[in-house]
């Protein structure tokens, strides 16, 4: 599947955009589109603030508590953030990280 | 307060769910912010939703102005709406939105376009705005006739010279905001022709019986098979429409219309008033929804996070004589405000009930609430609307198809080529 893909991908918080802690999760908001998302769980804000320091999503996924059995969920979920540009793949030491 | 309609107790948060329960229990700052700066105005607008027209000599000074917008930065409430009164006849407006923009405060904000010279709009489109601010353009009228009528003789010519000023200079994606009214609904595709032309998009809003509103919401308003008019006209073409949520009463036609379905009053949506009064919406400008100052010990954060009155609103509701209604969940039982300032209890239908129930309750007993402020000048101005005759016929005839139609291209209405 296209978005499982992403768990082996280095990725990360796009730098235009801010996290909000809400009671539910967090709101996002990208200063550059200034899309506003919703993330509806804590897990994925746990995720989400991750991205940056594991070397790949699944890293993320795991450091933040997610089984297994959710990662291809998550993978759909991240793939959403992505479209907006919430999220976005990262450089890494092995090069440019493709989408 | 008892404002508010009875609830159950124990409020609890659900995990997960949908995002309107999750809404409807509250957030930790607003999501959709409306300050306020003034309630000066060079307008005098029939259905000013806040009676403005002088300032307040108690408005908040530049440096208040600007502790408010350090606040709104820490709590990271990204953007806000900002309105009056007229903003830009604040001297400090322009300040005042170049500090927004600084601290990471987006800036839309809604004018007449008294002040939308040449010069402003250049300012407006450079890079100092960082693209970060938007304008919304007031319009209630695709003609100066219908226009004026409302909003007074000339300022048809004026928001138009304020968009051709902002299409000149390259200020991109302008708002035309317009309040839906029983003399506009036959113009909405004037209205999105209008938009075109300008490179801008149509926003439309539903006209609330508040301010002076409430003198005029029984002339104004649209008429039952209007609101059918204006429904269908949004799903058919409303894709690109902004529309502020706030039609979510019409949702009881059948599809829901999108955006979000509820009232988010002291739940997602707040005003500020230019004294630092803090109200549960914009459109419920009574002491009834004042849920406290900003310029008390705690400032906005704690109105917002702890006030009686919003930590009433974020209970659960019981939907009182709408609950049994099969078309409850996807309106909600519509506009607190609109039921408020027409006297209507507001655990019961919207006046402008789409299912008919709001006409009943308006025929019953009710008493309209006495305005609890009212900024208007006591002497008429030269620009004030003279509502005395109304239209006969509707604006503009059924069979003038030009997106044009009714708009002189001629010097005499205006300097838009």
């Amino acid at each position: 599947m296209l978005d499982e893909a992403i768990l082996d991908q280095a990725w990360t918080l796009s730098p235009s955009v801010a996290l909000r802690p809400e009671p539910f999760g967090a709101l996002a908001y990208h200063f550059g589109n200034r899309k506003l998302t919703f993330l509806k769980r804590p897990e994925l804000v746990a995720v989400v603030r991750a991205l940056g320091e594991q070397p790949d999503v699944r890293s993320a996924l795991v450091a933040a508590g997610v089984p297994a059995a959710q990662h291809g969920a998550y993978a759909d979920a991240l793939a959403r953030l992505a479209d907006t540009d919430m999220i976005r793949p990262r450089e890494t030491d092995q090069g440019r990280a493709v989408a | 307060m008892t404002i508010a309609p009875a609830r159950p107790s124990s409020p609890t948060r659900p995990v997960g769910g949908t995002l309107v329960e999750q809404f409807e229990l509250g957030l930790d700052a607003p999501i959709c912010l409306t300050w306020e700066l003034t309630y000066a105005c060079n307008l005098a607008c029939a259905h000013c939703l806040s009676s403005s027209g002088r300032r307040d000599p108690r408005e908040l000074s530049t440096a208040q102005a600007e502790a408010v917008i350090d606040e709104l930065q820490r709590m990271q409430v990204f953007y806000v709406n900002i309105g009056g009164g007229e903003p830009t006849i604040r001297p400090d407006f322009w300040h005042l939105l170049e500090y927004a923009v600084g601290h990471q405060v987006g800036v839309k904000f809604s004018t007449n376009g008294v002040r939308l010279t040449p010069e402003r709009a250049a300012f407006l489109a450079s890079p100092a705005c960082h693209g970060y601010v938007d304008v919304q353009i007031s319009l209630d009228g695709a003609t100066a006739e219908v226009n004026d009528y409302v909003r007074g003789p000339g300022s048809y010519d004026m928001a138009l010279t304020a968009l051709q000023n902002l299409q000149d200079a390259g200020f991109d994606d302008v708002k035309i905001s317009v309040v839906c009214t029983r003399q506009n609904i036959g113009q909405l595709d004037e209205f999105q022709a209008l938009a075109d032309r300008f490179g801008a998009t149509l926003r439309l809003t539903r006209l609330r019986p508040s301010g002076r509103g409430a003198d005029v919401w029984d002339e104004l308003h649209p008429l039952p098979h209007q609101q059918r008019e204006l429904y269908d006209w949004l799903l058919a073409k409303g894709d690109d429409v902004l529309t502020g949520d706030s039609f979510f009463h019409l949702s009881a036609f059948g599809e829901a219309l999108p955006g979000l379905n509820l009232c988010g009053a002291g739940r997602v949506v707040c005003l500020i008033d230019p004294v630092g009064d803090v109200y549960a919406c914009p459109f419920a400008i009574h002491d009834e929804f004042l849920a406290g100052n900003l310029l008390a010990p705690g400032g906005f954060q704690r109105v917002w996070q702890d006030s009686e009155l919003f930590t009433e609103l974020r209970s659960p509701q019981t939907g009182g004589a709408c609950a049994k209604c099969q078309f409850y969940d996807t309106c909600r039982g519509g506009c607190m405000a609109a039921k408020f300032f027409t006297g209507l209890p507001l655990d019961g239908p919207d006046p402008e009930c789409v299912q008919g129930y709001g006409e009943q309750a308006l025929s019953a007993d009710r008493t309209v609430p006495a305005a609890s402020q009212d900024h208007s000048r006591s002497t008429p101005t030269r620009n004030q609307p003279v509502m005395l005759t109304l239209m006969s016929r509707p604006p503009v005839s059924a069979c003038a198809e030009s997106p044009l139609a009714g708009f002189d291209p001629g010097p005499t209405a205006g300097c838009c080529p």
